[in-house]
């Protein structure tokens, strides 16, 4: 019997506000624990809420680039459990209200695009981060209070690998729409994943599987492979799926049970007091639709038309807005857009795996390698030469001109100086030269080679090249 | 030395100051001295003396230099559930024992700025919850007019300070009738603002939707002072409302001629307490003699407002109450083997036996299955109420009523009968519920001497015209022999 598996997310996004959600604290990741924090977030006697109204923009933002329909008129409310991360013991969070409705996010898997409906997005403020030690517990409150965006999925993903496009596909929506660092070290982005499996053929859904907490994409994935197998297992045995909430162990690669649907919390939402509804005029929406960034899609077909580059390098490019954005500036610079994706795909974005940082993060800017490509296009240096400049420029930066001339970089090009240096490795390679004339063509490249090395890289392997060839074809002849 | 300053109103007071008659730390020691008299009321819970002195010799100071201030150097107590900094606020329980605020309440901060000194803390039912101030961890407060009666509740602290000449005046809050209804049987002057005239940033929440700060004083006058110190927008509280706040003190001055003043049918029951009603009727006949026109109206929905007010208050409660939980601050029960454990041990503990019955009534109502039945029809009766208002309103300009259907209990009568003491607040949560402002006024004593009140209430906004009608009466003689 076949199993299809039917698969809905919960994506927790934290925004990129300045402030938390409902107090002025700052949401910078990393600081000591409990020095971002005031009666408000911590939950003190008396204190109460304030709307960031970022937030609420940053939300709506969102749901207008994920094709939501934005409510009007939107309300908070309390979610009731006691838990110790959790300063109040309620969250403040959106039940029957939330900001936007419906919306969808498009994959493409195995060559199949698909549209995989979302439910809704709703904002809520974040818990503190528990940390256990031997003797005791500890909470750090520096968290509690992050505007966090919860983004739901309907039943629609089929497969592993559909979750991990979708996942993929939502980061680079929410990249571009500037509304989180989605960075997952960071907890930016954590995802509570349902999932069930039905036999082929059956309409009904079968019996659901809660996995919480998943923060890498990776988990997700190996999670639901695990999962779907477990489940189509159990059903193939004869078995029965029960309802309850596991946890993924990364470690063993598999899931455990955390509680069954008898311990489920009653969470007691009701309309939060201390808060008004959200009210948002027709107009202040189509303000912000009108302001919107480019969607990624829209941006692979301009960079296509505007830079003549091929569509699989639009497509890498615009994997990462930040890339994008190099590119452009970049390729305007210099004039040379097929040049500067070549650069970006095999160079840069190799750095940056190497030394596992942003392009925020490293000393190279899109005006420095477009220079450098001028550089190149104008013949002042040859591409190894500029090829060997990048690491530097990367690490330190610097003005590959200024470089180029401090160092005495510029290129050979003059045709008489080339040449005697293609006398000279003609003469001390009698030995390639004979291979050459028994017909063997890839040794006139040996000799560029020579030559390249002699010049100490310098020369223009174009013009030593073409030198090389017409030399060896006067012996021949 | 002016005999008993303690006792002069804080209009008085501050012209007295002003005046060089006295200075606020010749006040602040005949308000301690009044305090460590009358002990055995257990007004305030929390005093601290020479920190009293201290900022009155800072107010004297601030005087000397040339400042001025509508409240510089008048001692007022303030009920232990609003947050100043550096006193403790234990909101009468014990699970807060231990906790200092950090911060002042937006209230506070205000009355600080206009030169106010903050004696003590008043003692008061466990986090609001009651009609008596017997609710609380720290002993019941007893009733100046009566030493075997209840001050009422749950602000009674405040109510008996004010009334017993230990302090000039109280902040109290009122969540169903806590500032009214202790005014009215200690015999002074309380007034609860419209939802959304004064910030509740810092007053410890019991039903968030219903919860006001209210002056208790006097006179009508220094509560229209203090409010109009304390009102008006504040960023750190969304409810709070965007409106300019009026000229309290200019309503202060006028008369009742051509004000129509409503009667509401059902707050005039059989089965009241016959010296209640008496002395009430007999002050809505002397607004009328002062030129008022008195009309009948009804408000229908008037009898299901107790049911509806404890469904609501209770569900907010469950969750307002939810964060003393010993993890962060105040009473912490010796460790479980869990958080649950915890939890448990510290809010059976931490808690008293009124504040329990209410959160397990409102986690009840609120649980699924039961929120439509409950709360979601508490809501919708809610807003059937709040009409009733707005159509009185439409009749009249304010409503005269009893503040309670009888005077202060004796001491322990309601303990063993909380239906009894629910009750009791008939007449006073329907303002809280519709959001509407309302004011005590003593209007006369029961043969025993049991302070009676008449409560006056306006529309939303309207406390100008509710303090016009106090103050008229106040000046026509107040209370009725």
């Amino acid at each position: 019997m076949n199993y299809v598996p039917s698969i809905g997310l919960e994506v927790h996004v934290q925004l990129r506000t300045r402030t938390k959600m409902f107090c002025g604290c700052s949401t910078a990741y990393g600081a000591s624990p409990n020095t971002q924090v005031c009666p408000v977030c911590l939950g003190y006697p008396g204190a109460m809420p304030v709307m960031n109204a970022e937030a609420i923009h940053q939300t709506v933002v969102s749901g207008l680039m994920l094709g939501c329909e934005i409510g009007t008129f939107s309300k908070f409310d309390r979610k009731s459990y006691f838990y110790p991360d959790m300063p109040k013991n309620y969250q403040i969070t959106q039940y029957d209200k939330p900001l936007c409705l419906g919306g969808g996010v498009a994959i493409v898997v195995n060559g199949a695009a698909r549209t995989i409906r979302l439910t809704r997005i709703h904002l809520e403020e974040d818990v503190g981060k528990s940390t256990h030690h031997a003797a005791c517990s500890g909470v750090d409150f520096n968290r509690a209070g992050v505007p966090l965006m919860e983004i739901v999925t309907e039943p629609d993903l089929a497969s592993a690998d559909e979750a991990m496009a979708f996942l993929l596909a939502l980061k680079q929506t929410l990249l571009y729409a500037g509304v989180s660092d989605c960075n997952l070290e960071e907890g930016n982005l954590r995802c509570d994943v349902n999932v069930s499996v039905r036999p082929a053929g059956q309409e009904k859904l079968g019996t659901k599987v809660e996995i919480k907490n998943m923060n890498t994409f990776k988990g997700v994935h190996a999670a639901l492979l695990y999962e779907i197998d477990r489940q189509s297992a159990l059903l193939a045995g004869g078995g029965r799926v029960v309802q309850q909430t596991r946890r993924w162990e990364p470690d063993s690669g598999e899931t455990f049970p955390m509680r069954s649907k008898e311990d489920a919390h009653d969470y007691r939402y009701f309309p939060e007091p201390d808060l008004l509804p959200v009210v948002l005029d027709r107009a202040q929406i189509e303000a912000w639709r009108a302001g919107l960034p480019e969607r990624p899609a829209d941006r692979r077909t301009r960079l296509v038309q505007s830079y003549g580059i091929p569509v699989y390098d639009a497509g890498v490019l615009t994997a990462d807005r930040a890339v994008a954005d190099f590119f452009e500036t970049a390729a305007t610079r210099c004039g040379n857009g097929k040049a500067v994706s070549n650069w970006i795909m095999t160079d840069v974005l190799r750095l940056l795996g190497e030394r596992n940082c942003t392009l925020a993060q490293c000393a190279l800017t899109p005006e420095t390698l477009a220079d450098l490509i001028a550089l190149v296009d104008r013949r002042t240096i040859n591409l190894p030469t500029a090829k060997g400049l990048l690491p530097e420029l990367f690490e330190t930066g610097g003005n590959p001109a200024l470089l180029v001339t401090a160092r005495g970089l510029g290129q050979m090009g003059d045709a008489d100086e080339i040449s005697r240096l293609v006398d000279q490795t003609l003469e001390a390679n009698p030995r390639i030269v004979q291979d050459f004339l028994g017909g063997k063509q890839a040794a006139a490249q040996a000799l560029v080679g020579q030559v390249m090395k002699l010049s100490r890289g310098k020369a223009d392997p174009q013009l030593a090249s073409k030198l090389v060839a017409e030399k060896l074809a006067a012996r021949k002849g | 030395m002016v005999p008993e300053i303690n006792k002069l109103t804080v209009r008085q007071a501050v012209d007295g100051i002003r005046a060089g008659a006295f200075s606020s730390v010749e006040l602040t020691r005949a308000v301690l001295a009044a305090t460590a008299k009358h002990a055995a009321l257990n007004a305030y819970i929390w005093l601290d003396a020479a920190d009293a002195l201290h900022q009155a010799g800072a107010a004297d100071a601030a005087r000397q230099a040339g400042q001025a201030g509508a409240l510089l150097g008048v001692p007022l107590a303030i009920k232990d559930v609003l947050n100043v900094a550096g006193q403790p606020c234990t909101c009468g329980s014990k699970i807060l024992k231990g906790y200092t605020s950090l911060y002042d309440a937006t209230a506070i901060a205000r009355l600080r700025a206009a030169g106010a000194i903050f004696v003590g803390r008043t003692n008061m039912d466990e986090f609001a919850m009651g009609s008596t101030t017997e609710n609380s961890a720290y002993g019941p407060t007893r009733n100046p007019a009566a030493p075997d009666h209840v001050a009422g509740g749950s602000s009674g602290g405040s109510a008996a300070a004010v009334a017993g000449g230990l302090a000039l005046a109280a902040l109290g809050s009122d969540t169903g009738g806590s500032v009214r209804q202790p005014a009215s049987f200690c015999g002074c002057v309380g007034l609860k603002p419209s939802y959304g005239r004064v910030s509740r940033y810092g007053l410890v929440s019991y039903a968030s939707s219903l919860d006001q700060i209210g002056p208790l004083a006097r006179t009508v006058s220094d509560a229209a002072l203090l409010l109009g110190v304390m009102a008006g927008r504040d960023a750190m509280d969304a409810t709070t409302l965007d409106k300019s706040v009026p000229d309290f003190a200019a309503a202060l001055q006028g008369d009742l001629r051509g004000m129509r003043l409503g009667m509401p049918r059902e707050y005039f029951v059989d089965g009241m307490n016959p010296e209640v009603a008496a002395a009430v009727k007999a002050a809505i006949a002397r607004c009328q003699e002062l030129g008022a026109e008195i009309v009948e109206v009804s408000l229908p929905h008037t009898k299901y407002a107790v049911a509806t007010y404890y469904i609501l208050a209770a569900a907010e409660a469950s969750a307002n109450l939810a964060r003393f939980d010993g993890v962060r601050y105040g009473f912490r029960a010796a460790a479980g083997d869990s958080p649950i454990e915890m939890y448990k041990k510290t809010r059976a503990e931490g808690f008293g036996s009124e504040v329990q019955r209410r959160i397990i009534l409102g986690t009840y109502v609120l649980s699924s299955g039961y929120y439509d039945a409950y709360y979601l029809r508490a809501q919708k009766v809610r807003t059937l109420i709040r009409r009733d208002f707005d159509a009185a309103f439409t009749q009249c300009d304010a409503l005269l009523t009893p503040v309670t259907p009888a005077p202060a209990y004796r001491l322990g009568e309601t303990m063993d009968d909380p239906l009894h003491m629910y009750l009791g607040d008939i007449f006073t949560v329907t303002a809280n519920l519709a959001g509407i402002c309302g004011l005590s006024v003593p209007c006369g004593r029961t043969r025993v001497g049991l302070p009676v009140g008449l409560q006056v209430l306006g529309p939303a906004f309207g406390e100008e015209k509710i303090i016009r009608v106090g103050a008229a009466f106040e000046r026509s003689g107040g209370a009725v022999p």
